[in-house]
């Protein structure tokens, strides 16, 4: 009886560990952003997490977009606004809004593709090396096997490989998304940032897309803006649910959608109110 | 569910779709009112109605969860909404399951009555515990159309009542048992009759743990009274 109470101890090494915690590729600290006079972000503080999908979601005009594009500093191309506060990036913890900050180098680190396909009036070739030819990378043979990894990591290598010196406008609307992602993947970001990525695609490329974003999410921080509620619930994470420039709730993406904290979530997800 | 959806539509066929849960609930309870009156009167009309009534609670869970299916499809509910849908599907199924129940006894009663030992039913446990049933399953809908958790953690406290008069009767029977074998085949139908009561208390229990799940978001199954307790808070 003793030896069997003994084998069925758990020795205290066999416990297996928790899961590694949760650790922060991006936070926003203290976050303000203004366009000229007008408060559009209100305090904002939120993790993102490293390798996981983080959408946002909240009814037009509640500065999800505006959130988005802080992470790329892309405000600043506009006189006039003004960030306060910080996102800093780990793990070396650098402030990317910090003035001494370059944003061309926050932008290698942390990509963006926009709601609608933008491709450059050029080949799909050219188009997936644009990041590295402004990065300085001139080798054929390296930019040959960047383009490749890009447009595979996009799954899009298969359906172009015979065609890479076509023009990009000649792709399907799904195919030219795709070659956004490997455009923006090229150049090896830290973080994605996807604003509404899907919504000028129909159902099937937007499954190939939300297919793709689960695969990503194995090598990059993703960070998505979305007004289709079903889609943040099936790509990501974590959810931030963003109201009138303030974050009223960030949860785990099953409790948001399950079992809201705050009503004002609830009420917007379950579509009483948007 | 008092806030609005911006889809009138939606809201209407939230509606409908509980309106019909109460009127399963209201066909079950009259089974079971019918069945204890054959049990403690001794009336084999009362029996029959318990058992014709089944056919139109079937056709009713049937309908209420091709209602739920398609609200699921086209809506894609989320939070409480779907909190409300996945409660409402058990709750059917739990009040299918008492209409059950209430054939069973019916058709016990039945078996009992037509051997003319309808008049010899010892009641006095049987009557506390149907009595008890029949009060827990009308708290446990009127919980459920109220959404109102603090009456549903009343049921769940009263539950064990009924475990308390089944035992209580089972221990009876056994002597009964004992002192004349044949008794036997009576004592067992008995003993159906009883369980059946047991498990009717249970259903309602069910119920109103999924009240508590559509309000608070809380699974309370398999809890103890302490942890219900602290998630209706």
């Amino acid at each position: 009886m003793a030896a069997v109470l003994q084998e069925n101890a758990v020795p205290a090494s066999a416990v297996p560990a928790p899961a590694a915690p949760l650790a922060p590729k991006a936070e926003a600290k203290a976050f303000n952003f203004y366009y000229g006079a007008f408060h559009a972000l209100k305090n904002i503080n939120l993790p993102v997490y490293e390798k996981k999908v983080t959408a946002m979601i909240g009814p037009s005009g509640c500065g999800k977009s505006t959130f988005l594009r802080s992470f790329n500093r892309m405000h600043d191309l506009y006189p006039g606004n003004r960030y306060e506060g910080e996102i800093r990036m780990y793990p070396d913890n650098v402030n990317i809004l910090a003035p001494d900050v370059d944003p061309i180098e926050v932008r290698m680190r942390v990509s963006m593709v926009f709601q609608k396909p933008n491709p450059f009036p050029k080949s799909i070739y050219e188009n997936v090396a644009y990041g590295l030819r402004v990065r300085g990378v001139k080798d054929r043979q390296s930019l040959d096997e960047k383009v490749e990894a890009a447009l595979r990591g996009a799954a899009l290598w298969n359906e172009v490989k015979d065609r890479l010196n076509d023009l990009a406008f000649n792709l399907s609307g799904g195919q030219q998304q795709r070659m956004c992602i490997a455009r923006a993947l090229a150049t090896d970001p830290e973080i994605l940032l996807f604003d509404e990525p899907t919504s000028a695609l129909d159902p099937i490329a937007t499954g190939s897309i939300e297919e793709l974003v689960h695969e990503l999410k194995k090598q990059v921080t993703i960070l998505i803006v979305t007004h289709n509620m079903q889609q943040a619930a099936r790509v990501s994470d974590y959810t931030a649910y963003m109201y009138l420039g303030e974050l009223i709730e960030f949860d785990v993406t099953n409790n948001i959608f399950l079992k809201p904290a705050n009503k004002q979530t609830e009420d917007y997800i379950t579509g009483r109110f948007g | 569910m008092t806030d609005k959806h911006l889809s009138t539509q939606f809201d209407s066929e939230l509606g409908d779709v509980s309106s019909r849960v109460l009127e399963i609930g209201g066909l079950v309870e009259a089974q079971l009112s019918d069945a204890v009156n054959a049990l403690i009167n001794g009336s084999s009309a009362a029996a029959d109605r318990a058992m014709a009534t089944g056919a139109r609670v079937n056709s009713l869970e049937i309908e209420i969860d091709s209602e739920i299916s398609s609200i699921i499809a086209r809506r894609q509910p989320a939070a409480r909404d779907l909190r409300l849908l996945i409660a409402i599907s058990k709750t059917t199924a739990n009040l299918e399951r008492v209409g059950d129940e209430a054939e069973k006894i019916a058709r016990m009663m039945k078996t009992i009555i037509a051997s003319g030992q309808g008049n010899r039913v010892p009641t006095a446990e049987l009557r506390v515990a149907a009595d008890l049933a029949a009060g827990l399953l009308r708290k446990s809908l009127d919980g459920f159309a109220r959404l109102d958790t603090a009456l549903a953690v009343d049921i769940l406290k009263e539950d064990d009542l009924i475990d308390v008069e089944f035992n209580g009767f089972v221990r009876k029977l056994i002597t009964y048992m004992m002192e004349d074998p044949r008794k036997i085949s009576y004592s067992l139908d008995l003993l159906f009759v009883a369980k059946a009561l047991e498990r009717i208390g249970d259903h309602a229990k069910n119920i109103a743990e999924f009240t508590i799940y559509i309000v608070k978001g809380a699974d309370v199954r398999h809890t103890s009274m302490d942890e219900v307790e602290s998630a209706v808070k």
